[in-house]
């Protein structure tokens, strides 16, 4: 059924252990190119462990992570370094915002673009034509993150001043400003009062459906993520409890007796 | 950098310059003035002093680029100093090369030196890192004065003064043309290399090293990348030293300088370029102080004069401790304050943290 999708990201059989606990058991999910993917599970139930190693911070025991590349070439992932994951155009967020504190929000989205630009450090320091017309470039890109997410006004602040909300804002804009295929959000939401979520969301929305996009999303905001999301995975104790659209998740018996008893629809699935 | 009323940058390229805004011009220019009326009007004193200040500027600025820029700390200063000071040297004395290719040459020697010594930084962070670095120091310092054949070993080593134009710069009013031309280059070059792609990933280094690696720079790369660009510096001031001392001799590059610089960044500045510069000068002017006070006490206070000796090492610590006390931030961020109450006077508002 999922036949005509073409795969952006596959992951099989995953399974990563810190000494005696073992976060994940033998993981298999699909990351359809175009989706919009939401990840839940109770706390501890291996989500972060997911992305990170997706994103190459985490190195599984065992298991396969396969991009899908716009060429269509199928790249593995589990043998490359986070740097070099993220030329391959995937990009992330984290739940504990790691942003580069001491420097300007316009710095820190100059960053995201590393990847695309080229330049040493003679050419940085002599900074004559080329690495200029390089850095004039990828502001212009820069500034239509900051246009598209409206951070112009805290556009010199630096970061580490910066309310958490809007800090959460900043390090999505800096993902984004690596023009990534496929995005990797932590819990985006999470900490946010009703009126941020919804405009994180309306973002995220907008990279997905405008930007073409791929979000990989975990959080635990049931009514955000049914109302987003296109597929849900849901995951516990490390391995995945049922895959579907949202309306197949609400309905499945499985995840109503993990989450035993907790509505869906209320705050705080996990 | 705040946004200024009034100030509008109407293309990027003026909005990423290296000075803004007018008043950031105005005072660059009165600074460049100073630099050039100063040796015509200084007593030789005071020109040995703008030439030692010079000369730590440039390896300030080096160990900053490490250190403050990067956050990878290093006690290996003085070793990496000692390194462009002999190669200097020696491919003058011993390879006969003009002066000016073997300070470039000394200078690229003691890149690839100092690289090699930051390999440990792939898996070393913080206290590790400086005994690794301390390491160097100590190795350095053996082969300077263990490989007599080529170092002359504890033995002075005379330099030529260099020559340009048929002038020889053996006086302290003409090197010092040399020294503010060198120390100048290097602090545009720097200033230049953190206004864009590199220096940005350096700095990203230091902040977070996790989230860099996730936006795709290669940490490990890019922290070589910065002992090696640091090391250049770095070795230059010790060219310059060789240059200008014309002797060489190893106690100039002990542990002692190592510290003594790491207490000129930290005094001035981390991570910035000014205060490589005001950490440079408080750091040379402060003995010169202690000690010219002690010449002003000799008849009045012979007692006082006889201990400033060993109060000058205590002064010398006390200032450090203060700064990191009062102003962990240093020299650089006092001079900010000074600039912002200057700005906005009479209006005593607070503007906008945005500076970095
Ligand atoms: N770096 C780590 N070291 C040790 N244990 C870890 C580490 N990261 C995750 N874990 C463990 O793996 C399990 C899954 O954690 P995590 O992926 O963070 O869950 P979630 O994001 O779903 O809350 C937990 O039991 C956690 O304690
Ligand atoms: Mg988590």
């Amino acid at each position: 059924m999922d036949g005509d999708h073409a795969v952006g990201l596959s992951l099989e059989g995953v399974t990563l252990r810190f000494g005696g606990v073992t976060a994940l058991k033998g993981v298999a999910l699909e990351v359809h190119a175009g989706e919009l993917l939401a990840l839940i599970g109770p706390n501890g139930a291996g989500k972060t462990s997911i992305l990170n190693c997706v994103s190459g911070l985490y190195r599984p025991q065992s298991g396969s992570i396969t991009l899908q590349s716009r060429g269509g070439r199928r790249i593995p992932l589990h043998d490359l370094a986070p740097h070099q994951i993220a030329r391959l155009g995937i990009a992330r967020t984290f739940q504990n915002i790691e942003l580069f504190a001491h420097m300007t929000v316009l710095d820190n989205l100059m960053l995201g673009r590393h990847v695309h630009m080229a330049g040493g450090v003679i050419s940085g320091g002599l900074f004559w034509g080329k690495q200029r017309a390089i850095e004039i470039e990828n502001r212009v890109r820069v500034e239509a993150v900051i246009d598209f997410m409206n951070l112009e006004s805290i556009r010199r602040a630096t970061v580490g001043s910066l309310p958490y909300g809007k800090q959460k804002l900043v390090e999505l804009a800096r993902a984004l400003a690596l023009d990534p295929q496929i995005l990797l959000l932590d819990e985006p939401m999470a900490g946010m009062n009703t009126e941020e979520k919804e405009s994180m969301a309306r973002f995220i929305l907008d990279a997905h459906e405008e930007w073409g996009v791929t979000p990989v999303m975990i959080d635990h905001d049931m009514d955000v993520v049914m109302d987003i999301a296109d597929r849900v995975v849901v995951l516990d104790f490390g391995a995945v409890l049922a895959v579907g659209s949202p309306e197949e998740i609400r309905e499945n018996p499985k995840v109503i007796e993990a989450y035993l008893g907790q509505e869906f629809g209320g705050e705080g699935g996990g | 950098m705040t946004i200024e009323c009034g100030v509008f940058h109407t293309t990027y390229e003026s909005d990423m310059g290296l000075r803004r805004l007018p008043t950031e011009r105005i005072r660059l220019g009165l600074f460049l003035i100073f630099i050039v009326v100063f040796p015509f009007l200084a007593t030789p004193y005071w020109l040995n002093l703008g030439n030692q200040i010079a000369i730590a500027t440039v390896g300030a600025i080096g160990l900053n680029i490490l250190v403050g820029y990067t956050g990878q700390i290093s006690l290996g200063q003085g070793a990496f100093m000692a390194v462009g000071a002999y190669s200097a040297g020696l491919l003058t004395l011993r390879a006969g090369l003009p002066w000016g290719v073997s300070i470039f040459l000394a200078c690229l020697i003691t890149s690839a030196v100092g690289s090699f010594f930051g390999i440990p930084s792939l898996r070393l962070k913080g206290l590790y890192l400086a005994i690794a670095t301390l390491a160097a120091q100590e190795i350095i310092e053996w082969v300077v004065t263990h490989w007599t054949a080529v170092t002359g070993g504890t033995d002075a080593l005379v330099v030529p003064a260099p020559e340009l134009f048929g002038l020889r710069l053996n006086t302290d009013f003409r090197f010092y043309w040399l020294a503010v031309i060198l120390a100048g280059a290097t602090a545009l070059f720097t200033a230049n290399l953190f206004r864009s792609k590199v220096g940005r990933a350096f700095v990203a280094v230091r902040d977070q090293d996790v989230a860099a690696s996730v936006i795709g720079v290669n940490v490990f790369r890019y922290k070589l990348l910065a002992f090696a660009t640091s090391s250049f510096f770095v070795g230059l001031a010790g060219a310059m030293i060789a240059y200008y001392r014309n002797i060489i001799t190893w106690e100039r590059f002990t542990l002692e300088t190592s510290i003594i610089y790491l207490a000129m960044i930290i005094v001035g500045g981390l991570g910035t370029i000014r205060g490589s510069l005001f950490g440079a000068a408080l750091i040379t002017l402060l003995p010169a102080f202690i000690s010219s006070l002690g010449r002003g006490l000799q008849d009045s206070a012979p007692a006082v004069a006889a201990q400033l000796p060993n109060i000058q090492q205590a002064a010398f610590g006390i200032v450090i401790i203060l700064f990191l006390v009062f102003e962990p931030e240093g020299l650089s961020k006092l001079w900010r304050n000074v600039k912002d109450y200057f700005h906005v006077w009479p209006f005593a508002y607070r503007r906008g943290n945005g500076e970095r």
